[in-house]
């Protein structure tokens, strides 16, 4: 097999690394991963001090969470695959009940039930985002792939439920990414071509059904990309101020700190949302492609993990997760950029923003794991 | 589902999912191609473009509104001025508890109490340090309440702004006008621009006819600003590219009247309660001396602004206030058209010094029974043209009318500029009427009602029927006879200055076309009569012409506002006050040397000589140096 040969090629070149990548392996850290993310996390970090208007306080507590994260990333790499698995069924359950909670007793933050306090507050939709494609991945472990018709019916159940439950808060953008997880998982695990084409068709009348049931500023925002000159002052603003802010940053950008869109602010979300803007105002083109570059590395040494995992449990989780983080990334630059609708999707590790980093690292925690417990396993 | 336990084929799974990654990929990939063409894009071809958008948004071009001209009147008094007026503020953004807030100052009697729910609305809806006005003019007690309680209104605080101001108030409202806050249909009007920071502009009188003298040119200033609009620190505008120049507003210019306040003052009083006009003016030059409409109303109240509720007050004011009586009301001009009807006769052959009448009270054209009664049942006996002009006898211009006509009583009279807009610098005139059988044919739709009959001529001399025109047309005449023929157009603004320079440029008298006589003595004659009516022994008007150290002349009118039946008395007592004949006088003096000439109405004011003479005689008095309103 051509991939296990590039395996041993890869594991060879590993022995001239010496003591560090032994100490690495011994903690379960997968080191290009780890690489990867710091890099991000730190040019994520010198974009951010800039956005948030240089102020060192929230910059700091950015510091703080980013090794908040860091140390969840670590914890998580700790427990083995196994381990993940069995406590999986409980998690996702765990998670519904948090959900319905929300519903029931949340509290409501800018016009929507989100947070739940049980003792720390936190967002339970946050869970979902990893709970999801860890028990679609649970459900397909023993059962034979390509999924067979029942075993899908069901599978749209797990995925449903959750999607619909933070779809009602109202989160659309969780609800969408997290049934992008749950789906990609479905996609790795080989669902017929034809029945995703089958799929996508029926996108269509899917798509209208969503309308009925969109908020109107969700509805603007869609009806706002396609003209978001009609409002310039309105719905259409987010968009045009930042196609003007990175547009504005041409090839090498304004310089740091020196974006006069972020600055002066015309930048609406500067330091969360839309942080992507101010990175393609004050770096320019080289700057935003040095990003992509390095997010495009993290995905490939995840998906590079999920083709070395043993077991389907792995594969599909380690897949989806790296598939999933890839969306997070398109689906925030192809907002920014105004190429599809504005919806409330942080740029992963970049933007301003705790819970969704801790929810990140933990899933590069799980990767981590996949990869640093494969050798236990018999190949 | 399966029961059976799947015997899981591990290679194939591997190799199924590696086809997998390798599909999702590839769409990852091509996605993330979407993305960066997006970016090379928006960075690199439309870089310019959104490079200068960028610049756009920096800097802001804020308009510097010019001070507006003053208004002056003929010895430099001000009529119209820039007050520092105190508006109280309130910014949102510094406000912690804008119920309460508000709540407290209505207590205070800052605000109404029932403005609450508007001015918390509006505090709510705009942007959060943008400063919201809650009163737009506080007193200097309020200011001084308010100063005490101040550190209890964070966010709440007054600020001076110029407010038009007119300090002589109804006295002058109808000539100088109002500003009022500018309109969208005044932008469409005006150059938009140049009113980008402008909040008011003249809507009547001479701040509308001179706005743009008044306005001056707008001023540029440049502010480097957020994207909320505020305005930032000049030090952080420093750090941003230079920018263009500023552009300090050019003041308006200040307007002088020919207008004297001592003449608008009194003929306010003298119409006080009563609805009506003055006009007076040089004849010399049109210039205009007084105009006053009566009732009045104060500008003021548009230059602060008013609610809706007051200005429907005003609008919906049975007495019109707003209206300008002196130069669009049309009242019929009654036998004030005497003098030029007896123009219109010498100069036809109608009739001469000699020609006599023998008048009975009453007149009746040939083959015919309708009486048209003199103003005088028993009749004036026999009188020739002195006669009839100082005593106003009707029926001898009955007579003179039938021979003279219709059409020629037009012409003459349209010589004189009645029935004709006199192109007063202030515009809104109405043209008035002065019938003739070409008028009448054009005037009706039905072929029986184009027909123009003797009796409409015989009623027509005595400024009855369909005749109309306004107290300004009326004084323009009268100025005509005065001079002897010599017209001006009547103007108000007799100068306008530069504010900058001081450099004052003269309005000079724009002449109009002149009434020429075959026969200059048929001046003397009208106007040896008009004397006769002021300071005759039976002149019509004598008692207003009394005490006199000057000779003046004159012409009463009684006009009807309602027709009296062929066999009814006209009883003042009887009549409902609105129905009662209006009281017109025309006047000019000194006599040999016209200085002024007037026209007064009063509107039901029942009689022209007792009513409205008076007041005539109180304005030359006045303007001439005589009497205790002397202005001299």
């Amino acid at each position: 097999m051509r991939l296990s040969d590039t395996h041993r090629l890869i594991s060879s070149k590993a022995e001239p690394y010496g003591d560090f990548v032994h100490v690495l392996r011994r903690l379960n850290i997968d080191g290009p991963l780890l690489g990867g993310v710091l890099l991000i996390s730190a040019l994520g970090l010198v974009v951010l001090f800039s956005a948030v208007g240089e102020d060192m306080r929230l910059w700091l507590s950015q510091v703080a969470r980013l090794g908040a994260a860091l140390a969840t990333m670590f914890v998580v790499a700790q427990l083995s695959p196994d381990f993940l698995r069995r406590w999986t069924p409980w998690c996702f359950l765990a998670g519904l009940v948090l959900l319905i909670l929300v519903l029931t007793t949340g509290e409501v933050g800018q016009g929507a039930k989100r947070w739940l306090n049980l003792g720390i507050r936190f967002q339970p939709s946050e869970i979902m985002k990893l709970a999801v494609p860890m028990m679609a991945a649970w459900y397909l472990h023993d059962r034979q792939i390509p999924p067979r018709a029942g075993a899908l019916l069901l599978l749209a159940v797990i995925i449903a439920a959750p999607t619909l439950l933070i779809a009602r808060q109202p989160d659309l953008g969780t609800a969408l990414l997290i049934a992008a997880s749950g789906l990609i998982v479905i996609i790795l695990a080989g669902l017929s071509i034809r029945l995703m084409v089958a799929l996508a068709a029926l996108a269509v009348p899917g798509a209208l059904l969503l309308w009925k049931f969109m908020e109107d500023y969700q509805k603007q925002r869609v009806l706002t990309l396609f003209d978001p000159n009609s409002d310039p002052l309105g719905a259409g603003y987010n968009i045009i101020q930042s196609k003007i802010a990175i547009g504005s940053g041409g090839l090498f950008g304004k310089g740091w700190t020196n974006g006069s869109q972020a600055h002066l602010q015309f930048l609406p979300e500067r330091d969360t949302d839309f942080i992507f803007a101010v990175l393609g105002e004050e770096l320019g083109l080289l700057g935003v492609l040095s990003l992509l570059c390095l997010y495009v590395f993290v995905v490939g040494r995840g998906l590079y993990i999920a083709v070395q995992a043993p077991d389907t449990y792995s594969r599909l989780l380690a897949g989806s997760i790296s598939l999933t983080f890839f969306v997070y990334v398109f689906v925030n630059t192809a907002m920014v950029t105004g190429l599809i609708p504005v919806v409330g999707i942080p740029l992963p590790l970049v933007s301003f923003g705790g819970t969704s980093m801790v929810t990140l690292m933990a899933g590069f925690g799980i990767l981590m794991s996949i990869q640093s417990h494969r050798k236990l396993l018999p190949h | 589902m399966d029961l059976l336990s799947p015997i899981k084929d591990h290679h194939s799974e591997r190799r199924l999912f590696i086809g997998r990654v390798a599909l999702t990929s590839t769409i990852g990939i091509l996605l993330l191609g979407v993305v960066i063409a997006r970016l090379v894009q928006l960075q690199v071809f439309n870089y310019e473009d959104f490079a200068a958008q960028s610049q756009g948004n920096l800097y802001r071009i804020e308009a510097v509104p010019p001070i507006r001209g003053l208004i002056f009147d003929r010895k430099g008094r001000v009529l119209a001025e820039n007050l520092p007026a105190y508006q109280l503020e309130l910014i949102p953004e510094q406000v912690d508890d804008l119920d309460n807030t508000l709540r407290r100052l209505a207590l205070l009697g800052l605000i109404e109490a029932e403005d609450i729910p508007r001015l918390k609305d509006l505090s709510e809806s705009g942007p959060r340090f943008k400063p919201v006005t809650l009163n737009l003019r506080l007193s200097d007690e309020e200011i001084a309440n308010f100063a005490i309680q101040r550190p209890r209104f964070p966010g709440v605080d007054f600020r001076p702004r110029l407010v038009r101001h007119y300090p002589h108030g109804a006295a002058v409202a109808h000539a100088i006008g109002y500003v009022g806050a500018l309109s969208k249909n005044d932008l469409a009007r005006l150059d938009a621009s140049n009113y980008a920071g402008t909040a008011h502009t003249g809507k009547t009188g001479v701040e509308n006819s001179f706005e743009s003298n008044l306005h001056g040119d707008v001023g540029y200033r440049n502010i480097v600003t957020n994207a909320l609009g505020r305005q930032l620190p000049s030090e952080l505008a420093d750090l941003f590219e230079s920018l263009p120049p500023n552009e300090i507003p050019n003041p308006g210019a200040n307007v002088y009247l020919s207008l004297d306040l001592d003449l608008q003052v009194l003929a306010t009083e003298a119409l006080q309660g009563k609805r009506g006009a003055v006009v007076a003016l040089d004849p010399w030059s049109g210039e205009i001396l007084a105009l006053v409409s009566a009732p009045s109303f104060d500008p003021n109240l548009f230059a602060v602004g008013m609610s809706t509720s007051e200005f429907a007050v005003l609008k919906n004011d049975l007495e019109q206030p707003l209206f300008n009586r002196a130069v669009r009301g049309t009242y019929p001009p009654g036998s004030t058209i005497k003098p030029m009807l007896a123009v219109a006769a010498l100069e036809t052959g109608a009739t001469n010094l000699k020609h006599t009448i023998l008048c009975r009270g009453y007149f009746m054209l040939p083959n015919t029974t309708h009486r048209y009664r003199d103003w005088k049942p028993e009749g004036h006996g026999v009188v020739d043209l002195h006669t009839a002009i100082s005593q106003s006898c009707d029926v001898y211009f009955y007579e003179l009318s039938v021979k003279i006509g219709i059409d020629n009583i037009h012409d003459y009279l349209d010589r004189f500029g009645l029935g004709r807009v006199s192109g007063l610098d202030i515009g809104g005139e109405h043209q008035g009427l002065v019938p003739s059988r070409e008028w009448k044919r054009n005037a009706f739709r039905h072929p029986e009602d184009q027909r123009w009959y003797h009796g409409e001529t015989v009623i027509a001399s005595i400024g009855q029927g369909y005749m109309l025109a306004t107290p300004l047309q009326l004084a323009n005449a009268v100025a005509a006879v005065a001079t002897r023929g010599i017209r001006y157009q009547p103007h108000l603004v007799a100068a306008i200055e530069d504010t900058l320079t001081g450099q004052r440029t003269m309005i000079s008298p724009t002449p109009l076309d002149d009434v020429v006589l075959k026969n200059e003595d048929h001046w003397d004659i009208v106007i040896d009569a008009m004397h006769e009516v002021m300071q005759g022994l039976r002149g019509t008007a004598r008692q207003a012409g009394l005490n006199a150290a000057y000779e003046m002349a004159g012409k009463s009118g009684t006009s009807q506002v309602i027709s009296i039946a062929q066999d009814e008395e006209y009883d003042e007592e009887e009549i409902d006050e609105r129905l009662r004949d209006h009281a017109l006088f025309i006047a000019f003096a000194p006599v040999d040397n016209p200085r002024i000439a007037v026209a007064v109405i009063v509107e039901n004011g029942s009689s022209g000589s007792r009513v409205a003479a008076p007041i005539a005689r109180k304005i030359m008095d006045a303007y001439l140096g005589y009497g205790s309103n002397a202005t001299q």
